[in-house]
């Protein structure tokens, strides 16, 4: 059943096919996603109400909770493009863990900066050692971890595979960690948005949060494409597919220039 | 069973040869130790009060870089090659490894725990619970440690790479084993955290040793 239900997505295992796809979504995403950042960002930074206790200091939040979700959003998507590379070997979506690992440790490089900032007003101080900090601080270390084990063999297939492992690993981990560090000690404030329960935020403020949250998601999505359309042709330099490609460009380029 | 025990032999046997392997990462673990009483300062009080801290974060270093070159020789010489082809026996010794990893590490840190009671001027009660969380949490690091060994046997960066995957992953165990130490020496409860460990040690087991089996094969294949 599972075979026949995922036989559509079987043409996109070739890298050529999934290269000229990415190309195609690429603007579309990219678009998308600077519209809604833009949206989200001024509504919200601009026009929604300050907070009754934060003031204006709370509006970092269209910032830091979108990079903060997606930063695990981010990790989850690795952990199952390894896990599809390695159980039925599909060396793109082994190349996909690459191309998301540096997205997503930039993402929580981001929440972490923003939360710090946020953090100097309200609790008067850069970093608390809090649960939340830790484990987002905890998420940066393994996303350093995958990216530096995959660059460490001069085979880089090699250090693909092995790094995808490492990437799975650390998503079994990761719950542990989370936990752990919440029965350690926590002051960070309780989530804003749950599924469970209704938001404890304001519509005004909601609105421009949620879309933030979407153009964040459609961001990770156009950088993963552009990222993986060069792993692509990297990995698939030496094919003749990637040979007429880059020849046409150049022709055309030199055209141009004539 | 038999390849087993013969793998166990085997590894047993190298370590009788090659006592640096098991006796280095022990006077690395007091060296460590008493490196904190000289750079924090003496005073007997504040020793109790940050020892849970000390002896766990120098029982995973030492656990961690005894586990370094755990493969490098058997790959070296196509031990692994030779397991990995031929299709079986290569789990047998990725559980040998484990097993004589955590009796040559993990077995003498329990072993000369009484030492670092003495030093660090550790009760009876704190001593006995040292103890208990040594015996809990080192089968975990070892499991950890063999874990990042195999992972990067083939790199051509060892060492600190090994150590930059696998540190965050001991963070849970650092935070309960401490915290089980701390919990006693206030007189709290603190079977709640051996239990923890507990779960943590059987989580690890059932899963690590299948993680490190990939590890090996993808860096042989």
């Amino acid at each position: 059943m599972w075979g026949s239900m995922f036989r559509w997505l079987d043409p996109y295992a070739k890298p050529e096919t999934l290269y000229h796809l990415c190309g195609r979504l690429l603007p579309y995403l990219m678009v998308l996603a600077v519209f809604t950042l833009l949206l989200g960002n001024i509504w919200g930074l601009a026009f929604s109400p300050a907070d009754y206790q934060q003031g204006d200091s709370y509006r970092i939040i269209y910032i830091h909770v979108p990079s903060a979700i997606w930063s695990m959003g981010a990790y989850s998507s690795m952990a199952i493009a390894a896990f599809i590379g390695l159980v039925w070997q599909i060396r793109v979506a082994q190349w996909a863990v690459l191309a998301i690992a540096p997205i997503g440790a930039v993402y929580t490089a981001i929440a972490l900066f923003t939360g710090a900032a946020w953090g100097k007003p309200m609790w008067g101080t850069w970093w608390v050692w809090d649960a939340r900090l830790t484990s987002e601080l905890v998420l940066l270390f393994l996303y350093l971890g995958v990216i530096a084990l995959s660059g460490a063999f001069s085979e880089a297939a090699r250090g693909i595979k092995v790094a995808s492992l490492l990437a799975i690993v650390g998503v079994v981990n990761l719950p542990i960690i989370h936990f752990s560090v919440e029965w350690w000690n926590t002051l960070h404030q309780g989530a804003t948005i749950t599924k469970f329960a209704k938001p404890s935020i304001d519509p005004s403020m909601l609105w421009p949060l949620l879309i933030s949250i979407l153009g964040f998601a459609l961001l990770l999505a156009a950088l993963t494409c552009l990222r993986l359309r060069s792993q692509i042709l990297i990995f698939e330099q030496h094919r003749p597919w990637v040979r007429q490609l880059l020849d046409s460009k150049a022709d055309s380029t030199q055209k141009e220039q004539n | 069973m038999v390849m087993w025990r013969a793998l166990v032999q085997r590894e047993l046997q190298l370590l009788g040869r090659q006592k640096a392997d098991w006796l280095n990462p022990l006077v690395f673990f007091l060296l460590v130790l008493s490196l904190f009483p000289l750079g924090i300062g003496p005073e007997p009080g504040m020793l109790k009060q940050i020892a849970p801290g000390l002896v766990w974060i120098a029982a995973l270093l030492s656990v961690l870089l005894s586990a370094e070159r755990l493969f490098k020789d058997d790959y070296r010489f196509g031990v692994i090659e030779q397991l990995v082809a031929g299709r079986q026996g290569l789990f047998s010794y990725v559980t040998a490894k484990i097993c004589c990893h955590w009796l040559s590490t993990g077995v003498p840190l329990v072993l000369v725990s009484p030492l670092i009671a003495v030093l660090l001027g550790l009760d009876w009660q704190s001593w006995q619970v040292l103890v208990v969380t040594l015996l809990l949490g080192t089968p975990v690091l070892s499991l950890l440690s063999v874990l990042g060994a195999a992972l990067t046997m083939a790199a051509d960066k060892g060492g600190i790479l090994q150590a930059l995957i696998i540190l965050p992953l001991y963070i849970p165990l650092l935070i309960f084993a401490s915290g089980a130490m701390e919990a006693a020496a206030t007189a709290l409860p603190y079977t709640g955290q051996l239990a923890v460990l507990l779960a943590f040690l059987l989580f690890a087991l059932a899963l690590v040793p299948l993680a490190v089996r990939q590890a090996l094969r993808m860096n042989v294949g």
